[in-house]
């Protein structure tokens, strides 16, 4: 939150990382060596973010002195960090360049099984649109046509029945879960 | 939390994640495939995911098994599946650093990067620089250049972000491609044009005419990319900061139209930018203020918070110019995105009225509890300047900075608290009983010794003068028992204030203090000891030298002479005396809290700027023998700031001579000056003693010059005087461009302004937390007193302002503040005269037609008493 002008530079994107709906890393990328240079350190910030956020949908915070800008889908929590200084604008379009890219390449299954089955192609977007740490392409499509990248199995199945599967699945895990917790269900069990 | 995840293992069944139980050592085993042929690019492909997935999720690889996979991985190169290709460039990013002798694949990468495949030349090109070092870069340089004119634009951006990345690496290769890169802006492609501009900057941003160039190129020909524009704002308001350019530049003019943009990014991006210029004038805020007015009812949340933010820093200068904005504001305050409404709550509060502080209070208290530590910071800062602002709202603020103290949080969050309350209790006398005793409570339950020794010395200080200072006794000696080592030491010491200033109390606390001698810890029993003895002599002197006002010597200092005594064995005990004292009192620091992004910084403890001093002035060995440095004044210009030579004055007193240390700067670039003195001509009987000159001064390369003069020992009254000075020097021409100097000089002399030694110059700032004890202590042996009539003076807060400019003196007791509305005060001044006497001054004011002053001195030394009376008149 310091003031002043900071040194203009191309470097805009400080992490990316994905993490499951337990806040589980999938995948995550650092590309600022002195932010959290330890595993623990990194694995430690995505808790703390991760406890900070999964509950309200709210697209932004400001955590540990850093601009986190999320977005969530299903059982996936998409985050971009920049430092104190940056444009919020401009994460936010690397967000979306990678949500709107993934939810393609996965045909709008953006989920985790699906996330997963297809690590490959994940891990090739990400590449493109950021290269240590400068954003080097915001547009989906242009990144699309650069990864170029065939989903594998998903074809088979009817997509709007598997996101209908996928979604209830999850609504019911969750139900179930709530009910847990009542003592009601306690007595039941 | 382990049997949740079983659970739910076994819900979505085990297909869930391929790479749930992935060993390390079974996919390295699988990673053998490699070899077969014909490769089946498939299993290949998912076998690199397995590893790629690995590294990510925290796995070692160790140097031999890392190599072994990468040397496996080089064979898959014959394949032509596109996706595994890809995957191969992966891998050999991933592990450049791991593997040894990645640079096995050079030819191959080199030959994807110039091949056909477009797909493959951007990634490829990329992959190469990673694992390129500067020798190796040479033998690309050619490739490179070409790829960064290539027309494809992947190819292009790759080239030049890894240029980018390799400037750190080899600044000297990747500057030959400035002008490939000055090609490449001019592309269409919106992000080749931003890479290529960013790649420019990084080269040339030590150039400032180049960069202002570049500026002035990319400002007129206008750019398409809104990332580019961003990138141009940033130079552009960095290039005025720097140069300090009026807001009347073409730059300003180019940020500013940059508000009109299309694109959301740039209009914020030059807000931003307007906002966080140093000095910037209401009306030139305005037009940023408005387009971040309009963002504060976006949709987007981002968008909201962005320009909250802003208009929150805009607040902390200017207020008034974010009224306008206080409707939007009021919106926000319920937004569900709590850290827009933390900012909007606080942002309000200082463009508010008093009559809003209420309410808005009440709403930021019905969620602090969901918002993050940072922002926490961000209201105490908040509340923290309303206190200043709105005294008469401090029971609400004290209320709800309680209840912020006994939530959970995190230390920078509860310090924020602390200093706050501090700094209330110390504004208004009438908090001060409500807030002590919440910070009690809070020792109750802390963690943090830093705090609790530092809430326990505030009680020490201001729990014995409160009506009941009884009640305190109790929370205190809870931390006896209870704390760390730390914690009990300063609780000691603030029992024994107790002690020192309650004669009833007295007893009582040395039936605690006869316990503590039994604890576990030295520092604490001989704090007790020492405490207990000094309180059974029942002297008031001895209560206030080494129990209310402590050590005034500086830290460092006294390191230094300890150290220099045992080195030195001889006879005589050490003198205390002989130490330098601490120049800047703690307390007089301003209690600014401190910006949450730089609080992280661990804090370092510098040495002050006397023992610097002390350091410097000791090398010279014309000046040893003169005893400790007794003071250093600020420096005193002698010359304007726009002249040929500039020279400023640093006054040090030592305790029978002063060093006078002149700053010499020579801005002439066609000149050099040598054997540099400055020539004193005393008004009084001082001695001019010796004169060390400075042997060179180039073009813009300060130096310093020193002379040295004797105090008279005969006249101890003879404190001011005037000294004339003079430059002298001997000047040789040289080339400007060189510096190459002629052989022969001349000399010539410079009339500096007069420099005058003032009583000040001889007394060195103490502060005595509790000055009524002092002034017992020095007792009224050498008192005198005298009345003056300040007829010039016109209010209360000048006079004050004015006695303790002239006497150099500590304003003890927060006695430099004067209550509004109040016609008399009272002002305690303490000090060391030269030479070690403490000297007290009370100086009692009267407002009526001008200020009527009773100023009573008190010292160990009549002469100095005479002195100061002297000089006042």
């Amino acid at each position: 939150m310091d003031s002043g002008t900071f040194e203009p530079s191309l470097y805009t994107v400080k992490a990316v990382f994905i993490l499951d709906n337990d806040g589980n890393r999938l995948l995550s990328k650092y590309y600022d060596p002195e932010l959290y240079p330890s595993m623990k350190e990194q694995k430690t910030f995505e808790r703390n973010v991760f406890n900070k956020t999964h509950k309200a949908d709210n697209e932004i915070a400001f955590l540990e002195g850093m601009t986190i800008v999320y977005k969530s889908s299903i059982d996936l929590f998409f985050y971009v960090v920049g430092s104190a200084q940056e444009n919020e604008l401009m994460l936010m379009s690397v967000l979306n360049c990678l949500f709107d890219s993934l939810s393609h390449i996965l045909r709008k299954n953006v989920e985790r099984r699906c996330l997963l089955e297809n690590m490959e192609g994940v891990f090739l977007v990400v590449d493109e649109i950021i290269d240590g740490g400068v954003i080097l392409e915001s547009d989906p499509q242009q990144v699309l046509q650069k990864v170029n990248y065939r989903v594998r199995f998903l074809s088979v199945i009817p997509q709007n029945l598997l996101y209908q599967y996928n979604h209830w699945k999850f609504k019911q895990k969750t139900s179930v879960l709530d009910c847990r917790n009542t003592n009601q269900c306690r007595c039941l069990v | 939390m382990i049997k949740k995840f079983d659970k739910k293992d076994e819900e979505s069944g085990s297909g869930s994640n391929p790479f749930q139980h992935l060993e390390k050592s079974a996919v390295l085993q699988e990673a053998r495939i490699f070899n077969e042929t014909p490769i089946n690019p498939r299993r290949c492909l998912h076998i690199l995911t397995k590893i790629i997935y690995l590294l990510n999720q925290g796995e070692h690889f160790g140097t031999t098994e890392a190599t072994e996979a990468f040397f496996a991985m080089t064979r898959l190169f014959q394949s032509n599946d596109q996706t595994l290709r890809r995957m191969c460039y992966l891998t050999i990013k991933e592990m450049a650093n791991i593997s040894e002798d990645v640079i096995i694949v050079t030819s191959s990468l080199t030959k994807d990067m110039t091949g056909k495949e477009d797909v493959y030349r951007g990634p490829a090109i990329r992959a190469l620089c990673r694992i390129t070092d500067t020798t190796m870069l040479q033998a690309i340089e050619r490739y490179m250049k070409q790829a960064i004119v290539d027309k494809v634009p992947s190819v292009s951006s790759s080239a030049l972000v890894s240029s980018l990345h390799m400037v750190k690496m080899s600044y000297d290769v990747v500057k030959r491609w400035v002008n490939e890169a000055q090609e490449a802006a001019s592309s269409d492609n919106i992000m080749v044009q931003y890479h290529a501009l960013g790649l420019l900057y990084h080269l040339r941003k030590n150039d400032r005419l180049a960069v202002t160039k570049m500026l002035n190129k990319f400002t007129k020909s206008g750019l398409k990319s809104p990332f580019a524009y961003c990138m141009l704002i940033r130079i552009a308001s960095k290039l005025l900061d720097e140069t300090e350019g009026g807001h009347d530049s073409p730059l300003f003019d180019f940020i500013e139209s940059c508000l009109r943009n299309k694109n959301e990014m740039v209009v914020y991006e030059a807000a931003s930018a307007i906002v966080h210029m140093p000095n910037c004038t209401a009306r030139e805020l305005a037009p940023a203020v408005s387009v971040l007015q309009l963002f504060c009812s976006s949709p987007k949340a981002a968008l909201r918070y962005a320009a909250v933010r802003t208009l929150n820093k805009v607040a902390m200068k200017h207020p008034s110019a974010v009224t306008a904005c206080n409707l939007d504001l009021e919106n926000l305050i319920t937004d569900s995105n709590r850290s827009i409404a933390t900012l909007a709550i606080t942002t309000l509060l200082k463009t508010g009225s008093e009559s809003s502080v209420d309410r808005l209070m009440k709403q930021i208290s019905s969620f602090v509890s969901e918002i993050s530590d940072e922002f926490k910071v961000v209201v105490v800062q908040a509340i923290s300047a309303l206190c200043q602002k709105y005294p008469r709202k401090h029971s609400v603020m004290m209320n709800f900075l309680s209840n912020m103290l006994r939530d959970d949080g995190g230390f920078e969050y509860k310090r924020a608290i602390v200093d706050c309350i501090i700094s209330i209790i110390e504004e208004n006398p009438e908090s001060k009983e409500t807030g002590l005793a919440h910070l009690c409570e809070f020792i109750e339950d802390c963690e943090h010794t830093v705090l609790a020794t530092k809430i326990l010395h505030l009680l020490g200080k201001e729990g014995p003068r409160t009506p009941q200072p009884s009640k305190y006794i109790r929370f205190i000696f809870n931390r006896v028992v209870l704390e760390s080592e730390a914690v009990r030491a300063a609780a000691v010491s603030a029992l024994a204030k107790f002690g020192a200033q309650n004669d009833d109390l007295l007893p009582s606390v040395l039936v605690l203090l006869q316990r503590c001698m039994m604890d576990s810890d030295d520092e604490v029993r001989d704090r007790a000891t020492f405490y207990m003895n000094v309180l059974q002599q029942k002297q008031k002197a001895l209560n206030a030298a080494y129990i209310f006002n402590g050590l005034s010597v500086s830290i460092p200092g006294l390191e230094k002479s300890l150290h220099q005594y045992t080195l030195e064995p001889s006879e005589k005990p050490f003198d205390m005396k002989t130490v330098p004292l601490a120049t800047a009192p703690i307390t007089e620091q301003k209690t600014e809290i401190a910006p949450v992004a730089t609080s992280k910084l661990p804090e370092k403890l510098a040495p002050s700027r006397q023992d610097i001093y002390q350091e410097q002035l000791a090398a010279i060995p014309e000046f040893q023998g003169l005893g400790p440095l007794f003071k250093s004044s600020e420096p005193v210009q002698l010359t304007e700031a726009e002249t040929e030579y500039v020279v400023r004055c640093i006054k040090h007193t030592f305790a029978g001579h002063m060093v006078f240390q002149f700053d010499c700067t020579n801005t002439l670039n066609d000149q050099l000056l040598q054997k540099v003195v400055v020539q004193m001509e005393p008004s009084e009987a001082y001695e001019v003693v010796h004169c060390v000159p400075a042997p060179s001064l180039p073009y813009s390369q300060p130096g310093s010059c020193y002379t040295l003069i004797r105090l008279p020992d005969d006249d101890p009254t003879a404190v001011s005087c005037t000294f004339s000075c003079t430059m002298k020097y001997l000047v040789r021409d040289c080339d400007p461009n060189t510096g190459e100097p002629d052989d022969d000089g001349y000399d010539d002399e410079y009339v500096l302004e007069d420099l005058e030694v003032t009583v000040a110059d001889h007394i060195q700032k103490v502060l005595k937390p509790n000055f009524g004890a002092a002034w017992e202590e020095v007792g009224d042996e050498f008192e005198k007193e005298e009345t003056f009539a300040l007829a010039s003076v016109r209010t209360l807060d000048e006079a004050v302002g004015n006695i303790i400019n002239f006497l150099g003196m500590q304003p003890c007791e927060r006695s430099d503040k004067v209550p509004e509305n109040k016609n008399s005060h009272v002002l305690f001044l303490a000090g060391v005269f030269r030479g070690g006497h403490d000297v007290l001054v009370r100086a009692r004011l009267a407002l009526a037609d001008g200020v009527t002053m009773q100023v009573t001195v008190r010292s160990g030394d009549e002469n100095v008493v005479d002195v100061i009376l002297a000089s006042v008149g």
